[in-house]
């Protein structure tokens, strides 16, 4: 827009007519250069100062190992529960009306809103043996604190907006014709969900799963309370990065730290790509 | 639903139903419950015990530093979140992707690896560490530090709420302005500010509930110093470690009904934002 602007502007006078142009770029590139880009810069030469081998070495140590297995893991089972969910949610609150139904919207960001290491007080709190759900899960054997479940009950929290968010907006612009056109045809409504409703949500489906995915590896706030954080069993791998630095480790922290970036820009990439192909395949419609 | 309970009675009529409810059931036990939780459990001992806790100085020092984050990081994202969504939304120049891709980076890495990065470029064997250390500057276990992380994690809000709102709008109304002989101050005072207000708002709320809420890059750069580095959230945890629940929990409840505020003045803000 701005372009077209531009170019009515006659050559003669200065190209940018708006000012505004040398202070804005100032600010921003001294302001990201300095917050943003130069701690990313430290972390990526840290990361070139250690060499392959030596960074291979940490990385393979088994106790790396079981807090990125354990990390993966549990934000594996993490988002099946938020893609179940969320799918479920996204469908109930285009769907359907009922009384209630705009509160039970709100309440979809909560986990949003409320600061991750509340969230993780109050599900340590409400899963310990004494808890309102630790009580009811006990007797069945179900230890949830301290496990990885814990960790897996946390990513999830924190990460339930994701998939309900992503799929809303595309189920309701869904064109309901064809889902009549299937009905009138003789088809079940469950044969309609799967073969017409279905294909249409999943590419944001998947988006949605994949940010979820994403943001569950990357919790830290309200992992540690409920997990324990024991070395080998319930240590997620941004905490060894923690402990690391602490322990003024710093090779070892950058090393898991660029290992975490590393998957974490994969999936970016992922989702960015799936999304591409998602806003090319509506524009037609 | 009308395509589905319409027509001949089938044996799915029930559906809709069901899934209402397990929709509610689910979202009950897994987000409301726990939101309950801790109002209750802050204040199961009587408002007392919770005004004891709340006023317990080191718990006072956490939300007066909390807030003193959130004071100075407000008008800096403010500031620098205008200044980026004008400069890409209004020029073309070589670089304008890359730079974008740059303001919004902070919300694809975890806050704990910004963490990370402070310190490597702050610390005792960090990047400017032995620089700082001989010029005597503070950065980290300090202010400066935690304020910078802060920036860090809540940089891209604004800018993602004003940007898309800037482009859609143009600057027709701008160039008028300016040919009509308003100063470029006079511009932004008058035309730009008050079309992208409720936009500014949301953005600014975001980035502040946000700055409130920060645990994990703001635990890894601040050192939690008892009394004095401890901002809110990093206090419910010492608290929680310390085995005192009830002062964790009111500590959280007082985050919590900061949250529900926020949630409330987003869903008033949201739509005029995005118009």
């Amino acid at each position: 827009m701005s372009v077209a602007a531009v170019a009515t502007i006659p050559a003669g006078r200065r190209k940018r007519v708006l000012p505004g142009f040398g202070l804005t770029l100032g600010v921003t590139l001294t302001y990201v250069g300095i917050i943003v880009l130069l701690p990313v810069i430290a972390l990526a030469l840290k990361g070139a100062e250690i060499g392959p081998a030596r960074f291979w070495d940490i990385v393979s140590a088994p106790r790396t190992l079981a807090a990125l297995r354990l990390t993966i893991l549990a934000a594996a089972l993490a988002t099946v529960f938020n893609a179940a969910y969320g799918l479920l949610m996204a469908w109930v609150l285009v769907r359907y009306r009922f009384p209630g139904r705009r509160l039970l919207d709100a309440m979809v960001d909560i986990p949003f809103a409320l600061p991750t290491a509340v969230a993780g007080l109050a599900l340590t709190a409400l899963f310990s043996q004494n808890g309102w759900y630790g009580q009811v899960l006990a007797p069945a054997g179900i230890s949830v604190v301290y496990t990885i479940w814990g960790v897996a009950v946390a990513m999830s929290f924190t990460s339930i907006p994701f998939v309900i968010r992503t799929v809303q907006p595309i189920l309701e612009d869904l064109d309901r014709g064809q889902e009549e056109a299937a009905l009138t045809l003789g088809a079940s409504p469950f044969q309609v969900f799967t073969r017409v409703i279905f294909p249409a949500i999943l590419p944001a489906y998947l988006v949605g799963i994949t940010i979820a995915f994403a943001r569950s590896l990357g919790e830290f706030g309200a992992v540690i309370f409920i997990a324990g954080n024991l070395p080998m069993k319930t240590e997620i791998a941004s905490l060894l990065a923690v402990i690391r630095l602490e322990e003024y480790d710093y090779n070892g922290a950058a090393a898991i730290a660029l290992t975490l970036v590393a998957i974490a820009m994969v999936l970016l990439v992922a989702s960015n790509w799936m999304q591409a192909r998602l806003t090319r395949r509506r524009v037609p419609a | 639903m009308n395509a589905m309970t319409s027509g001949s009675a089938r044996p799915g009529r029930h559906v809709p139903l069901l899934l209402i409810a397990l929709a509610i059931t689910l979202t009950a036990v897994v987000v409301a419950v726990p939101l309950v939780y801790i109002l209750w459990r802050a204040l199961s001992e009587g408002f007392a015990v919770f005004a004891q806790n709340i006023l317990a100085p080191d718990t006072l020092h956490a939300i007066w530093l909390t807030t003193l984050v959130a004071v100075i990081t407000l008008p800096v994202n403010l500031a620098v979140g205008i200044a980026a969504a004008w400069l890409i939304a209004r020029f073309t120049f070589p670089g304008r992707k890359a730079l974008l891709t740059l303001i919004e980076l902070p919300f694809s890495i975890s806050p704990i690896i910004a963490g990370v990065c402070y310190l490597l470029l702050y610390g005792r064997q960090g990047l400017l560490g032995p620089a700082l250390a001989e010029a005597d500057v503070t950065v980290l276990f300090a202010l400066p530090g935690i304020v910078m992380v802060t920036l860090f994690v809540t940089s891209p809000f604004v800018t993602r709420e004003v940007l898309p709102l800037m482009q859609a709008q143009g600057s027709e109304q701008e160039q008028a302005a300016l040919t009509l002989g308003a100063t470029g101050w006079q511009v932004f005072r008058r035309v730009t500010l008050p079309n992208i207000r409720w936009a500014l708002l949301y953005g600014a709320v975001l980035a502040t509930a946000r700055a409130v809420g920060e645990f994990g890059a703001v635990s890894v750069v601040s050192g939690a110093i008892r009394g004095q580095t401890n901002t809110l959230p990093l206090q419910v945890e010492l608290l929680f470690n310390d085995l005192n629940t009830v002062g964790a929990f009111a500590a959280a409840s007082t985050l919590t009904v900061i949250a529900l505020i926020v949630l409330v003045v987003k869903t008033l803000v949201e739509g005029r934002a995005r118009t």
